[in-house]
């Protein structure tokens, strides 16, 4: 299209070159003119509303952003009454109807992220900007959410995070307009302490290697915190390179290195090459100390697990929700994920699913799209049966306070699914913390004229 | 603080070897044909996807359902049967263990094929074409080949594991007079180094020894005179660019296990294996293979802690840190030859 | 004007300004009306622009000069937390800042050229994204980003006393720059950038340049010395790429080192190539390209599909469907690769070669002096 407008002929150019002139010192007029005339941004006037969703699609962490998209599939149609409903079924206190959103019915529009934070704030922008998406959702790294979470309180439409574990995402970087239904590396160190303390005693020295970024950081700090707690020597903690690839130049040293407890702070594919590297210098063969070398991954999730096969046996981790547990909301979502993929749903699925609807039943009670209202329907609100036990929605920071699962890869798995073990469902009053510990500050939630 | 270090170096040997293996074929193409082939890593990617297409095809499954029992989501469950076991029995078994190995034998004639076909397709025409220009092409031609696999296989790693009987360590250090559990070291990484070296010598002894090589090497020193005596060059070129895909994709298919393939290995690969070919100087076969052992050595002892502690991010930046000094202090590489890609 | 400027090179200005300034008007239609991507065209039209004064006048090869763009969005990130949120500070900082970096670099790639000369900006580019990603952090903001807080210093909106409510957003002598008011923005600077680039095509410093690409061995014979021709060069397209990066930030505040990695060289290099490298108006035109389909192509799914197909018989419309769905969507590097390697192979010159092609088999139909083309390229 731009190659036929700059091959045009002079005159032509000229003659549109006038009107141009002439209509470019009106348009800007009129376009802002449009988005000031709105009550806030992206207020859906006509029969339906539309969800951007933000996922990485491609890059380290694609297989996630698939979970994730089939997940928002799967809600929006059980918000708009298709399907078998779902977890709209068991979630207490719901204002949900199956008729939509406050009667609009939900759409959505999609972005790649390529698990790239630039690339996931331009997404978002183009959700807002180009399709009116009212609100925006998704993201399975903190990188992700903590960038698209500040555009969005910029922007003034509330962002509803997948999968991040960052301490960050509700700590030092939380905003007023994003929410987090997932745990944190904080709150995986305090449950995983005293399963590690039971199953391997107190006298140990870990070796930690640490993805080179915010989230490894904030993990490697909370499980040193914990560990040393313990009673456990750290050896080193050592960064490595995000998408490394090869990790063998960082496990040799391990080897004579004193320790007896490897901890990878890795995720997504890193930690599915760390771990198989790591079981290929035969380190969960070996000793060390007169005791049995052990490996720890502090964040698990069923998708890594499976990709790391049968190197995760035996292997202790964390983990935000698993589809075996037996309560009515887990037991609901699994089948209605099953019945319409043919697989179970991994704990990002899981995140995502819950936040929709959780979005969509705050804006149900609040009985309009208005973020500051839809805001304070969130801040404080505690709801139950959506396969984490009670849980609430913390005021002071928008982190979900409910229970924590600790994991560990299953020795005998009946299916490819069947990965991991439910070791130990810790309560939320257990990984309760302070919200001022991490400081941060929300800011406003009255909305800032700038979306356009 | 010996053993430390040894298994660092022994490291440094075995990234260096895939490395050098790399950049073998990619100078190999520069030196005989003088192309600068950004594709190059797109072949060793398409090689691993030879491997990963053998196993999905031996690993082709029958799905039966059976009613009377469910999956944990309520749908009836599904029964797979592998049809390799199915029709050759053990044999399927040890068929499907040994994949990878296997493998190389379709990727060899697959490879060759390719390659040959994008040398008389593309290639040949960009002969006479600048250097920046051959480098945009093939630069094209990789994000095709990358896309086109991640259209078939997705954009997911996709694991091959090795042969059972090669996983785990072997004890090198007890091999040669050491403590027991001292020096311990992946057998499949050993075998990847014997591997390597193999092809390595194979290529050296091919060019040095036969007919073929020798004519080729005269080529490459003086194409024109080369083609006066009445020796058809332009074939034996191609034939080495098909040979230098096939070297590049068994370098893929072996590194499998290593590291789960997915399309954009070939991308990460390429930035390395250039500034291993420009380290060792364009078009020199030992240079490469020079390099490629060199600059595994330093990124392996790069890593090490009391290094990062001296100099932190070192072990992130050391290669091109190292190919920044060496094209600043030795203007055509380690063993580069003068006047080559400098105009 | 006459002697400051050829008529020719004037028309083009007026032109390209015209065409620049209607856009949000004309490309409504074509789904890409709305400012964020709108601003997109303009940045990364600077950006090609840039590249094409070192890659097209002087045909040294950079592969690495995302690093000049992501330096300067983060020098311009710097400025808004530290001194104002006013946009104009933030630009001067990041020019200068990318400048110096350009300088630095170029002093030492320069030493080579050919292939040398493109591993060199390769490497240096690389280690700055390495560096950005990890133990640069404390600058950085690594993996997440530099973004602006509420806590920021900003001492020289503090020593004035103005205070912020909010999410702290980059202005303009007070006025905010997010949506359209951001597109004009950047427009003017690419005109400003274009302006420019035509005047350094045309002064005899760009003939200089040219003559470096066409031979420089020759040039080095007649006792003249390139280094400092070819450096000059190298530093005013890092410039030009620092001053994207920075309106990248303007619009957008967050800096990520994404932007630096050396696939983000490489799009510099597509957009070039594609739209015409050596000429003035190609390079632009490339960047536009490729953006409009990163963002139009890449958002068309197998819904939007199967309603444009649905003239077709069933059958048949589902076999299109699935074939061209590999090309949109996530494909769409797909289509850019294939429509690149297509260009290099049949139209080396890009775009603006077509055009000329075309244009020429035009006159040789029509009556002579009946087309005038407006595209003068620059070579």
């Amino acid at each position: 299209m731009t190659i036929l407008k700059s091959g045009m002929s002079r005159r032509r150019l000229l003659q549109t070159g006038m009107a141009g002139i002439i209509g470019s010192g009106v348009a800007p007029m009129m376009f802002t003119k449009g988005a000031w005339a709105q009550e806030f941004c992206n207020n859906p006037t006509g029969d339906t509303v539309t969800l951007g969703l933000n996922l990485p699609l491609t890059g380290a962490y694609a297989e996630e952003g698939a979970d994730e998209q089939k997940a928002y599939e799967l809600a929006i149609a059980h918000l708009n009454g298709e399907g078998d409903g779902g977890l709209l079924n068991v979630l207490t206190p719901s204002a949900l109807t199956g008729n939509g959103i406050l009667g609009k019915k939900v759409g959505y529009v999609t972005s790649d992220s390529q698990t790239k934070s630039d690339v996931a704030r331009a997404g978002a922008t183009r959700m807002i900007e180009r399709d009116g998406a009212i609100m925006i959702t998704g993201g399975s790294s903190s990188g992700e959410a903590v960038a698209v979470q500040g555009l969005c309180q910029e922007m003034g439409v509330i962002f509803m995070a997948g999968l991040t574990h960052s301490n960050d995402t509700t700590g030092k970087d939380k905003r007023r307009y994003g929410f987090r239904h997932f745990f944190n590396a904080y709150q995986s160190g305090t449950a995983l302490g005293p399963v590690l303390s039971n199953a391997y005693g107190n006298d140990r020295r870990a070796y930690h290697l640490t993805a080179d970024y915010t989230w490894g950081w904030t993990q490697e700090e909370s499980i040193k915190n914990t560990t040393e707690a313990l009673g456990w020597d750290t050896v080193e903690a050592v960064r490595t390179p995000l998408g490394a690839g090869d990790f063998s130049q960082f496990l040799t040293p391990v080897l004579n290195s004193g320790a007896d407890v490897l901890i990878l702070n890795h995720y997504g594919n890193d930690m599915v090459n760390s771990l198989t590297q790591a079981v290929q210098f035969g380190m969960r063969d070996r000793q060390a100390n007169g005791k049995d070398f052990q490996i720890v991954v502090p964040l698990f999730s069923e998708l890594m697990a499976k990709g790391a096969g049968e190197n995760i046996k035996g292997i202790f981790g964390t983990s935000n929700w698993h589809w075996n547990l037996q309560d009515p909301g887990s037991i609901a979502f699994t089948k209605s994920f099953g019945a319409a993929y043919g697989s179970p749903p991994s704990q990002a699925a899981h995140t995502c699913y819950v936040q929709t609807l959780l979005y969509a039943d705050a804006v149900e009670r609040a009985g309009t799209f208005y973020p500051p209202e839809v805001i304070k329907a969130l801040e404080g609100h505690e709801f139950d049966g959506m396969g984490n036990g009670r849980t609430l929605y913390r005021a002071e920071d928008h982190q979900c306070m409910k229970s924590v699962l600790v994991v560990q890869g299953n020795d005998a798995p009946t299916s490819e699914y069947d990965v991991l073990n439910v070791v130990e469902e810790v309560d939320a009053a257990t990984v309760d913390y302070d919200p001022s510990i991490f400081g941060g500050e929300l800011g406003p939630a009255e909305p800032a004229p700038v979306c356009a | 603080m010996f053993e430390v270090i040894f298994l660092q170096f022994l490291n440094g040997l075995d990234k260096g070897a895939a490395y050098a293996l790399i950049a073998l074929g990619l100078t190999l193409v520069f030196g005989t044909l003088g192309v600068v082939n950004f594709a190059h890593g797109a072949l060793f990617m398409l090689g691993a996807f030879c491997a990963v297409m053998f196993r999905q095809f031996l690993t082709l499954e029958t799905v039966t359902i059976d009613p009377t029992q469910t999956s944990p989501w309520g749908a009836p469950l599904e029964i797979r049967t592998p049809l390799v076991q199915a029709w050759f029995g053990d044999f399927g078994a040890v068929l499907v263990n040994y994949s990878v190995p296997f493998s190389i034998l379709i990727t060899i004639p697959i490879m060759l094929l390719l390659g040959i076909a994008l040398e008389r397709g593309i290639i040949k025409h960009f002969y006479k074409r600048p250097h920046a220009e051959q480098i945009l092409v093939t630069f094209g031609l990789a994000i095709v080949a990358q896309e086109v696999i991640k259209s078939i296989f997705g954009p997911n790693p996709i694991p091959q594991p090795m042969p059972t009987d090669l996983r785990g360590a072997a004890d090198i250090g007890s091999w040669i007079g050491f403590q027991a559990n001292v020096i311990t070291y992946p057998l499949w990484r050993l075998i990847y180094f014997l591997f390597s070296a193999i092809v390595i010598g194979g290529v050296f002894a091919f060019l040095q020894f036969t007919t073929f090589g020798m004519v080729v090497r005269a080529g490459m020193a003086d194409r024109e005179t080369v083609g006066l005596l009445g020796i058809n060059i332009d074939r034996r070129f191609t034939i080495m660019f098909g040979l230098a895909a096939v070297v590049a994709g068994m370098a893929g298919v072996m590194y499998t296990p290593l590291l789960p393939p997915n399309y954009h290995l070939g991308m990460d690969f390429l930035v390395l294996s250039f500034v291993v070919v420009v380290v060792g100087g364009m078009g020199s076969l030992p240079g490469a293979v020079a390099a490629g052992f060199l600059l595994g050595i330093l990124q392996s002892f790069a890593s090490m802690t009391q290094v990062k502690d001296v100099i932190p991010g070192i072990d992130q930046i050391i290669i091109y840190l190292v190919a920044v000094v060496i094209l600043l202090v030795r203007p055509r590489g380690l063993m580069g030859r003068r006047g080559v890609m400098e105009s | 004007m006459a002697n400051f400027m050829s008529r020719n090179d004037l028309l083009l200005l007026l032109g390209f300004t015209v065409v620049v300034l209607t856009m949000p008007i004309w490309l409504t239609p074509f789904g890409a009306g709305y400012p964020d991507l709108l601003q997109r065209f303009m940045i990364f039209g600077i950006f090609a622009v840039g590249f094409n004064i070192l890659f097209g006048l002087t045909g040294y090869l950079s592969f690495g000069h995302a690093a000049f763009f992501g330096v300067g969005s983060y020098a311009a990130v710097w400025s808004f937390k530290l001194l104002t949120l006013d946009a104009i500070p933030a630009m001067i900082f990041a020019v200068l800042i990318s400048g110096l970096f350009a300088l630095i670099i170029g002093f030492l790639s320069l030493r080579r050229s050919g292939i040398y000369f493109s591993i060199l900006t390769l490497a240096f580019a690389q280690m700055s994204y390495n560096l950005a990603y990890s133990v640069l952090t404390p600058i950085t903001n690594g993996e997440t980003g530099l973004q602006l807080t509420l806590n920021d210093p900003r001492v020289l909106d503090a020593a004035i006393g103005q205070t912020f409510v909010g999410q702290p957003v980059p202005t303009l002598l007070g006025q905010q720059l997010g949506g359209y008011a951001g597109f004009y923005f950047c427009a003017g600077f690419l005109i400003l950038s274009f302006f420019f680039a035509q005047r350094v095509a045309g002064s005899p410093f760009g003939m200089m340049l040219k003559s470096i690409k066409s031979n420089q061995t020759r040039m080095q014979f007649t006792g003249f010395n390139t280094r400092p021709y070819a450096l000059s060069a190298f530093v005013i397209s890092g410039m030009y790429a620092g001053l994207a990066g920075a309106l990248l930030a303007v619009t957008d505040p967050l800096a990520g080192a994404e932007r630096m990695q050396w696939t983000a060289s490489g799009e510099v290099v597509l957009m070039t190539i594609l739209g015409g490298v050596g000429t003035l108006v190609g390079p632009v035109i490339g960047a536009w390209i490729i953006k409009y389909f990163e963002n139009i192509l890449s958002a068309l799914n197998d819904n939007i599909l199967t309603q444009f197909w649905s003239f077709l018989p069933e059958g048949l419309a589902e076999i299109v469907v699935k074939v061209t769905s590999k090309f949109v969507g996530d494909g769409w590097h797909l289509t850019l690769g294939l429509v690149f390697v297509i260009i290099v192979i049949f139209l080396p010159g890009g775009i603006m070669e077509g055009v000329r092609r075309m244009a020429a088999t035009a006159r040789r139909s029509d009556p002579p002096g009946a087309k005038s083309h407006q595209h003068q390229p620059a070579e």
